[in-house]
Formats: structure tokens, C-alpha cells, sequence
């Protein structure tokens, strides 16, 4: 385990999204519909501090490799130190996504994420931005009530690199159902 | 690890299996993707999903749970054996990840890994890229999840 002493959960936990941050409710009417989602927009959201608290947490119980684990072990590996499970970013990313519009949103889940690229590790004490490019948008086939927006995430540390890329298609309900399927 | 040479492509393996709770879906869901389909029952069973469901996300850390156990497993047989044993370096990413039916609260899904594709890396010596599917199946024999990971797999020296 990190020999760093741990701050109190209430300090790690104080002014950031911390994991032990309660959800917030989502607004009772969504704000965001499918065509709220301009093909070529972009927009950011951020930033949020990751602590080792949470990494060493979440890696106990879905990732327990020692470089997500134990200082000295993350040293000696590739990645060169302490850093989050990617599966931990990718859960970041999402809560992030969540607290920003998700929740206000007409979200109905998506099918897949189409590819995740982990460019750098991702550190405790790294605040991360996370920058969003709606690449394009379908309405479905299938379900003319809902339509797929194609997102490109990329989580932005505090020196400005890319630590990790996302894209997936979400699925959102179409602000006018009625209308949409007649 | 197994080394890099080693590796035989196409062969599957199970790698475990994990029943879903309710408690455990709001737990996850309240940190990393609380939306009200994975929080709250009443909420669930109004959505398009209709009844309490895991957050893909969590799915997806089970599976790597599962991974990282069966990892330790082989090792701990290679060692067991006195065979060497390789390093398994990082992920570089991930591609083809596919939520395809809802993990809801009681499902037990068994996940199984199956390497499809290797090649030596470019960019470190002494290294190859494997890439593996890696799928869960619930207790219907429905496939709920599969993704094409890749890891860093150290090769055999000399």
C-alpha cells in the first residue's frame, strides 16, 4: 500500500466530486433532447480532482494490480507510478458526464462505446477536464422516437495532454416523439 | 503470465462468474453513473429498461475483476510448476465494446476471455499486443457484453 499518509475522507473529499459525493437529482423535466446535439459543437466540462483515495479504492475492488495498488510496485512498472485502472477513468468519465448534462438530459443509455484509447496514466492529485465534440447525429431506423449522438470524449489532465479518448453513440429521446413518428 | 509466444489464439477460457444485487447495481451506480435506472426500483421500472439494471461501467469492472483473478490463478500454476513467468504490462485501449441486453438486479453473468489476435509491438521491443474478446453471458445463455481488449505481453527472451 502507498506509504503517503492518507488524508481524512472528508479532506480527500471537500470541494472536489469525490467518489463519496452524493448524486445530485436530475432536473424532473430533461433539459437536453437528441436535437439539442449540433454535429461539430464543442464543449467542456471540469475540472475534477482524482485522489489516491479513489484510485486505490476502486482498484481493490475491480483492478487489484499493484500498479494501480502500491507505490513503490507502479514505480517498477511501464506506467512508471501510481495511476488509476483505466476502467476507473472510463467510470470517471461517466460520473463526470452524469453531473454535467446526463442527468438533465433525455438519456436512454447507449448501445457500446465504439473505442477507448488510454494515452497517458492518469495520477492521483490530476484535476481532469473533460472536452466533448458531438462528431454526428442519426436519427434511428428502428425508433424514429430516439436518435444516436455520437460523442468523442477526451479527459484533459492539469498540463493539458490527452489521458484518455472515448467514442460512443448515445441514444436520446427526440424532443418532439409525436410529431417524429408521424 | 503466459509469454507472449505462448499464447494461443482462439482458444477460450472461463474466467468466472458474478450474480448482480440490487445493493451492489445502487452502490456502483451512486459513485460512477447515478442515473435513476440504476439507483432507485420505482424509477427503473418506469424507464425504457423497466426494472433495476447494472451501470454498463459496472459490468465492465467486473469483468476486469474476473480478469485480474484469472491472471493471478495462471501465475500462481506457472510458478507452481516452476515455469517462468511473463509480465502483462498495461492496456493501451479497448474497441467493439457492446452493452447487448440490460444486467438486471439477480443476473448472474459468467464472463470468458478468448485471444483473437497478436502482433509484436512496434514501439517496445521485447513486447507484443495481444487483443482478446472478452464476454459476459447471463444465467438464459443470453450474451449481455463483449468487448476486444489489448494488453502489453512480454516476450519470450532469446
Amino acid at each position: 500500500m502507498p506509504a503517503a499518509p492518507r488524508p481524512a475522507i472528508d479532506e480527500v473529499n471537500r470541494g472536489v466530486y469525490g467518489t463519496l459525493f452524493p448524486p445530485r437529482q436530475g432536473l424532473p423535466v430533461p433539459q437536453f433532447y437528441f436535437e439539442d446535439f449540433a454535429p461539430g459543437s464543442v464543449a467542456q466540462y471540469g475540472p475534477r480532482v482524482v485522489t489516491r483515495e479513489e484510485i486505490v479504492a476502486f482498484a481493490a475492488e475491480f483492478d487489484p494490480q499493484p500498479m494501480h495498488l502500491d507505490e513503490a510496485a507502479a514505480r517498477a512498472s511501464m506506467l512508471g507510478g501510481l495511476s488509476a485502472s483505466g476502467w476507473h477513468t472510463c467510470a470517471i468519465l461517466m460520473r463526470m458526464c452524469c453531473d454535467w448534462f446526463i442527468l438533465d438530459s433525455a438519456s436512454m443509455g447507449a448501445p457500446g462505446v465504439d473505442e477507448v484509447k488510454w494515452l497517458r496514466p492518469v495520477r492521483p492529485g490530476d484535476a481532469l477536464t473533460l472536452r466533448r465534440t458531438v462528431r454526428d447525429t442519426r436519427v434511428s431506423a428502428s425508433r424514429p422516437e430516439m436518435g444516436f449522438v455520437r460523442f468523442l470524449y477526451e479527459l484533459i489532465n492539469q498540463r493539458g495532454e490527452v489521458a484518455m479518448t472515448l467514442t460512443t453513440p448515445a441514444m436520446l429521446s427526440r424532443r418532439a416523439p409525436a410529431a417524429a413518428a408521424s | 503470465m503466459h509469454f507472449f509466444e505462448d499464447i494461443r489464439i482462439g482458444e477460450t477460457h472461463e474466467i468466472g462468474r458474478h450474480t448482480f444485487t440490487a445493493d451492489g447495481i445502487k452502490r456502483f451506480a451512486a459513485r460512477y453513473d447515478p442515473q435513476p435506472f440504476h439507483l432507485d426500483e420505482a424509477a427503473a421500472a418506469r424507464s425504457h429498461f423497466g426494472a433495476l439494471c447494472a451501470s454498463g461501467w459496472h459490468t465492465a469492472a467486473v469483468c476486469m475483476r474476473m480478469l485480474v483473478a484469472r491472471k493471478d490463478r495462471v501465475v500462481a500454476e506457472l510458478a507452481a510448476r516452476g515455469e517462468k513467468v511473463a509480465t502483462w504490462g498495461p492496456s493501451p485501449g479497448f474497441r467493439e465494446l457492446k452493452w447487448l441486453k440490460p444486467v438486471y438486479a439477480g443476473d448472474t453473468i459468467t464472463y470468458a476471455t478468448e485471444p483473437v489476435e497478436k502482433r509484436e509491438s512496434k514501439s517496445r521491443p521485447g513486447w507484443g499486443l495481444l487483443f482478446s474478446r472478452n464476454t459476459g453471458t447471463n444465467q438464459r445463455g443470453e450474451l449481455v457484453y463483449s468487448f476486444i481488449g489489448s494488453a502489453f505481453v512480454e516476450r519470450r527472451p532469446g
